[in-house]
């Protein structure tokens, strides 16, 4: 007599597959337990926040065939901001935004005095030149490969403001030594903002904080530095790193489309 | 046709036939919640960005009050040659607020310009009409020179090289009590030095100049 097939239960009533270790997935040994720390936590937060699946969508997508070294670029950049961001937030815990010798001679005690303040002082200093050129290069790949066009164009607009903000982050960051010549290159950056007509000398004056470079011109630098433009790097990051999960990178200018139709994925 | 039209046409909801009109109304609850939720929102986002908004601005309408300052007896001053004095343009920062003037007796053979007519002394800012660096008097080849971008100057002020879009600043000069000379407010001239109000560096003031760069509310020359 044939068997009759088991009537479906559903999977919630279905006993769970073994586990592994002695105790089918009850951790009973104490090493077991230590190996299972890590998952649970994890499953832990999952169960609540279901960021898993988000972190597939961000990190398990498709790239095309040709992608290169020239592709991290963008996040060479990011981290360059990220070194920024932490050793600013250092550098800041010494800075006195002071304009009457204060700033100077906390940027002396930093340098001179602080444990390995030259060497994050340094990193800060030499990573905003790292930053600025691997933003150019950047912009330059995006430019070479096309990858500004439809439908990206959105994501170049984004990259073109976190262009001009990083630009805004080390014409600020540039005075906060405050020696001669920082003052020197803050009068003549905020002088060449004045040189646009009508809005031009209303904007050396936003700048400086009244007609003359002053006490609140510094602390004024300070707050842009870092408050203002660095909350709104990280949120157009954000923005832009959706955006490329999103839609995909391109592939490269010189990669052909797949001749052989059996190999064409939309085809098949 | 015309029916349904002069029902969407009519102010009270009943007419218009929206489910739950009540007799007279003429705005749906809805419409009135999400009005009225949105103004909320608005004068409440208003109450703040405002005040920070006038609290980042404010410094551009902020007038100070005229300093005079003394820079020496009226003896360390001649009429054929510059000296260099120290004023100092912001009290509140230090050395920082510190620049230098360059100041002369009235050269009836030099200073023919009209508008030079009636100061007894000369004092030319040392910020460079092009960009703000500190120009310095070379004896030698008679000349203002700027250090960072190449900006020349004559006797006079008046740009003859380089970048510069208009001659040095001045400064007002008056004798005091003690026959000491004071240096007063900052006024920009044009190329023919004639008199406006303080300008900053980079910006013209010949033919269209000085509307293109108007100066700040409350900048007055005396």
């Amino acid at each position: 007599m044939p068997k009759l097939p088991a009537p479906p239960i559903p999977s919630s009533l279905q006993a769970p597959p073994p586990r592994p270790g002695d105790g089918n997935g009850k951790a009973t040994k104490p090493h077991e337990h230590a190996a299972e720390a890590g998952t649970a936590v994890v499953d832990w937060v999952d169960e609540r926040t279901s960021l898993s699946g988000g972190a597939r969508w961000l990190m398990f997508r498709k790239v095309p065939k040709g992608t290169n070294w020239f592709y991290t670029l963008g996040s060479a950049t990011m981290f360059a901001f990220l070194s920024q961001a932490v050793t600013g937030v250092f550098l800041a815990m010494y800075y006195r935004p002071d304009p009457s010798g204060g700033a100077y001679e906390s940027i002396r005690h930093v340098t001179n005095e602080v444990f390995l303040g030259q060497f994050v002082r340094g990193m800060h200093k030499w990573g905003s030149s790292v930053m600025v050129i691997l933003v150019f290069l950047h912009m330059g790949r995006t430019f070479f490969f096309g990858a500004y066009k439809y439908p990206r164009e959105l994501n170049w607009v984004i990259g073109v403001v976190l262009l001009i903000l990083t630009m805004v982050m080390s014409f600020t960051g540039y005075l906060l030594p405050f020696d001669q010549r920082a003052y020197w290159a803050t009068i003549v950056g905020v002088n060449i903002n004045g040189t646009g007509p009508l809005l031009g000398p209303y904007l050396s004056d936003f700048l400086r904080g009244g007609p003359e470079f002053g006490a609140t011109t510094l602390s004024r630098f300070y707050a842009i530095h870092m408050l203002l433009v660095p909350g709104l790097i990280a949120a157009l990051i954000g923005a832009h790193l959706y955006l490329v999960a999103k839609l995909g990178t391109t592939a490269p200018p010189w990669l052909k489309a797949e001749q052989n139709p059996e190999l064409r994925e939309a085809d098949a | 046709m015309s029916d349904k039209h002069d029902k969407h046409k009519s102010k009270y909801t009943l007419d218009r036939e929206y489910p739950g009109a009540f007799e007279g109304e003429t705005v749906t609850r809805r419409r009135f919640m999400v009005v009225g939720g949105q103004g909320a929102g608005a004068i409440a986002a208003a109450s703040f960005l405002l005040p920070a908004l006038g609290f980042a601005i404010g410094p551009i309408f902020k007038s100070s009050p005229h300093r005079w300052e003394s820079v020496g007896s009226e003896d360390l001053f001649n009429p054929n040659n510059y000296v260099p004095v120290v004023i100092t343009l912001n009290p509140e920062i230090g050395e920082a607020g510190k620049s230098t003037a360059y100041v002369r007796k009235f050269n009836p053979a030099i200073d023919k310009d009209p508008y030079d007519r009636g100061d007894s002394y000369i004092a030319i800012s040392s910020r460079c009409a092009h960009l703000g660096c500190p120009v310095r008097w070379v004896d030698a080849a008679e000349r203002f020179i700027c250090p960072c971008h190449g900006g020349v100057y004559d006797l006079l002020g008046r740009r003859v090289g380089g970048p510069p879009v208009r001659p040095l600043d001045r400064f007002y000069t008056r004798v005091n009590a003690n026959r000491e000379v004071e240096l007063g407010p900052r006024f920009s001239v044009n190329s023919e030095l004639k008199r406006f109000s303080p300008r900053d560096p980079g910006e013209p003031l010949d033919g269209l100049g000085q509307y293109a760069y108007p100066s700040r509310p409350g900048a007055q020359k005396l």
